[in-house]
């Protein structure tokens, strides 16, 4: 059992993949912390203040990690996945608003937010968040429920392609409009901010900081290796199947709909995973996060880094964020020229993304 | 090819032609000629029209049966009822020995009793190796979890081996199937329905888009499955159909007009009149 158990994991890549998935988490989950770790002032230190931001690629890594194993592997296009994601942030957030602990504007028990607007008790779905377990809980079962119940409608209506996109996109939009509303109960426009501190740690800290930078890291591994296992079960070719002509499966004697719900549910509970790492980082949750628009790029990572590879997601939504954060920075009004030009040109030149660009090159390489 | 199948089923005797084949020789000639599909007074009809009117038919076990009949006459509707694509507005279709109807199943279930179908255009996954694509239709278990955590059997893996003997792909086993001519494909996909070990086989123009070689052997192919289970084929191409047939069913306009022995099916005027004779 043990033993087949370790030959399904080495399985899981070639020798040659393993050692540069290694290389990579040596690099981010050693290298980095080592660096930050130096003295203040020397040439090669991480500043302290790129480490959340690093933190938050991870965040958006797991995401892209999420949306290629439902679009890439299973054909599904889902424009609602920043819900998800958002729905993981608020249960961490409220969390971390019930830790704030009277320490607050209002010096009130109830969030700042409750107070002012003259609310006495704490609504009954606040209850049991100022315990971290049952937070990061529902920061997986809340996602991982509304995508099973919408999932199973869907799905067992067969309602898909641009279609169901269509649904999601119409999902997290009615979701956006129900969390700006006060009375909803989290925060409304401003969402949930001012955090102090997580497990006892005051989240200003480096090093908390860093360890938070740390389990991000680890998550994503641990999220890559299960995805990857996935994918090279026979379950993997069964998803890959169904996205080439699911019709055909049935009638090979596959529910194709439990196939479809499984991932989905799957891919939705890493998104709230990803959502809940990602808020103590950046330090506020709030509606805009499930706006359209945010899903739709959520979509553009991983069609840059390239569809039904994994490792596409993870690089496109590091490429595509690193440069969003320094040309937002360098050029403000350049910086959506840069995205849709990448997106087109990535669509035109290669079609399978950054990754299908070693084998572009070698081709051309080949014709001359 | 035993050798291999050997190889892998750990020792275990290798059955040479399937699973089904031991239960079927055992089965005294008295009694082959048991129904096995009972298909009774279906109605289907798309905005008003037709397309199936009344239509009754059984299939006995093992037989080799042929279906044709003109353009529009309901033989591709005939094979979506049998495999729970489409609801029939009335009439009941019996899988006999089980007594299970299926007209209330959906794709799937039906597919899991033994009917397998092969589609008009091939349809095999392009992106899968051969053999991936004959193991996504292989019996081991096919829900989630089996197939997310279990491991393709042995005796899995030798049905494998035995059907990309009996179809003729051996040498393409790892070969991505979109890479295949046309005719592979078409033999591929036959294996794909072999591998469940079906009851009933349904074949929709099995040789469409074939060379004539290609076809001959596909002929020969269809002629072998029959006997160990049944075989439904329905086909345009006259000249396949009198190599094959042994029995022939000719639909018109939703029913069935005529039914016998090819030469009895040939001389019926009704049936010169509506098909042949044109």
């Amino acid at each position: 059992m043990l033993a087949s158990l370790r030959q399904t994991f080495l399985q899981l890549h070639s020798p040659r993949r393993w050692l540069a998935l290694t290389a990579v988490a040596v690099v981010v989950l050693g290298v980095v912390p080592l660096l930050n770790g130096l003295p203040a002032g020397s040439a090669l230190r991480v500043p302290d203040h790129l480490i959340p931001l690093f933190g938050k690629f991870l965040c958006y890594a797991l995401v892209a990690l999420a949306m290629d194993l439902i679009w890439g592997y299973a054909g599904i296009l889902s424009l609602g996945h920043g819900l998800f994601f958002a729905l993981g942030g608020y249960a961490m957030g409220m969390y971390l608003m019930r830790s704030i602990r009277g320490e607050g504007v209002y010096r009130s028990e109830l969030p700042d937010f409750m107070v002012f607007l003259d609310w006495k008790t704490l609504p009954w779905y606040w209850q049991g968040f100022s315990n971290f377990h049952f937070a990061l809980a529902m920061a997986l079962v809340v996602p991982g429920l509304l995508a099973f119940l919408f999932g199973y409608l869907a799905f067992r209506s067969r309602i898909r392609g641009v279609y169901f996109s269509i649904v999601t996109q119409a999902l997290t939009y009615a979701a956006m409009l129900l969390f700006f509303r006060n009375n909803t109960g989290f925060g409304g426009n401003n969402g949930l901010t001012d955090f102090k501190r997580i497990l006892g740690y005051p989240l200003q800290e480096p090093s908390t900081k860093l360890t938070l930078y740390v389990v991000s890291g680890v998550t994503l591994l641990l999220a890559y290796l299960c995805c990857r296992f996935i994918v090279t079960s026979r379950f993997g070719r069964a998803l890959t199947a169904i996205r080439d002509g699911e019709l055909r499966v049935r009638f090979l004697g596959y529910d194709t709909t439990r196939y479809k719900l499984f991932v989905w549910t799957f891919s939705a509970m890493l998104c709230g995973l990803a959502g809940a790492l990602y808020v103590p980082q950046v330090g506020i949750i709030n509606p805009s996060e499930m706006q359209p628009s945010n899903s739709i790029e959520m979509a553009v990572w991983v069609a840059v880094g390239g569809r039904g590879s994994l490792v596409g997601g993870v690089l496109g939504a590091w490429l595509i964020n690193g440069a969003k954060s320094w040309l937002t920075a360098a050029f403000p009004s350049a910086w959506l020229y840069f995205l849709g030009g990448l997106f087109i040109l990535v669509t035109l030149l290669t079609p399978q993304g950054l990754v299908g660009l070693g084998a572009l090159l070698g081709k051309l390489k080949g014709r001359r | 090819m035993t050798q291999e199948a050997l190889a892998v089923e750990d020792g275990a005797p290798a059955p040479i032609t399937g699973g089904a084949a031991t239960e079927e020789h055992a089965v005294p000639a008295a009694r082959a000629a048991e129904t096995i599909l009972w298909v009774d007074g279906i109605t289907v009809s798309f905005d008003g029209f037709r397309a199936l009117d009344d239509l009754s038919l059984t299939l006995e076990k093992g037989e080799l049966r042929c279906i044709i009949g003109p353009n529009g006459a309901g033989k591709t509707t005939l094979m979506d009822v049998i495999t729970g694509k489409t609801r029939p507005d009335s009439g009941r279709v019996e899988l006999v020995p089980s007594h299970t109807e299926l007209t209330r199943l959906s794709e799937f279930e039906i597919a899991r009793l033994g009917i397998g179908r092969k589609f008009q255009r091939p349809t095999v996954f392009q992106g899968h190796s051969v053999f991936e694509n004959l193991e996504l239709a292989s019996r081991g278990g096919k829900g989630v979890l089996r197939t997310l955590f279990g491991r393709l059997k042995g005796p899995e893996r030798g049905r494998i081996d035995e059907v990309l003997q009996l179809i003729g792909l051996p040498e393409q086993r790892d070969r991505r199937a979109g890479l295949l001519s046309h005719g592979h494909k078409q033999w591929l996909e036959i294996g794909m329905l072999l591998v469940q070990d079906p009851k009933v086989l349904l074949l929709d123009e099995p040789i469409a888009g074939m060379s004539h070689q290609e076809a001959e052997r596909t002929a020969e192919l269809v002629k072998t499955l029959a006997g160990e289970r049944t075989v439904v084929v329905v086909e345009h191409d006259m000249e396949f159909v009198r190599q094959i047939a042994r029995k022939v069913t000719v639909l018109h306009e939703g029913s069935v007009l005529c039914e016998g022995t090819m030469d009895k099916v040939q001389a019926d005027p009704r049936v010169i009149e509506v098909y042949l004779g044109t």
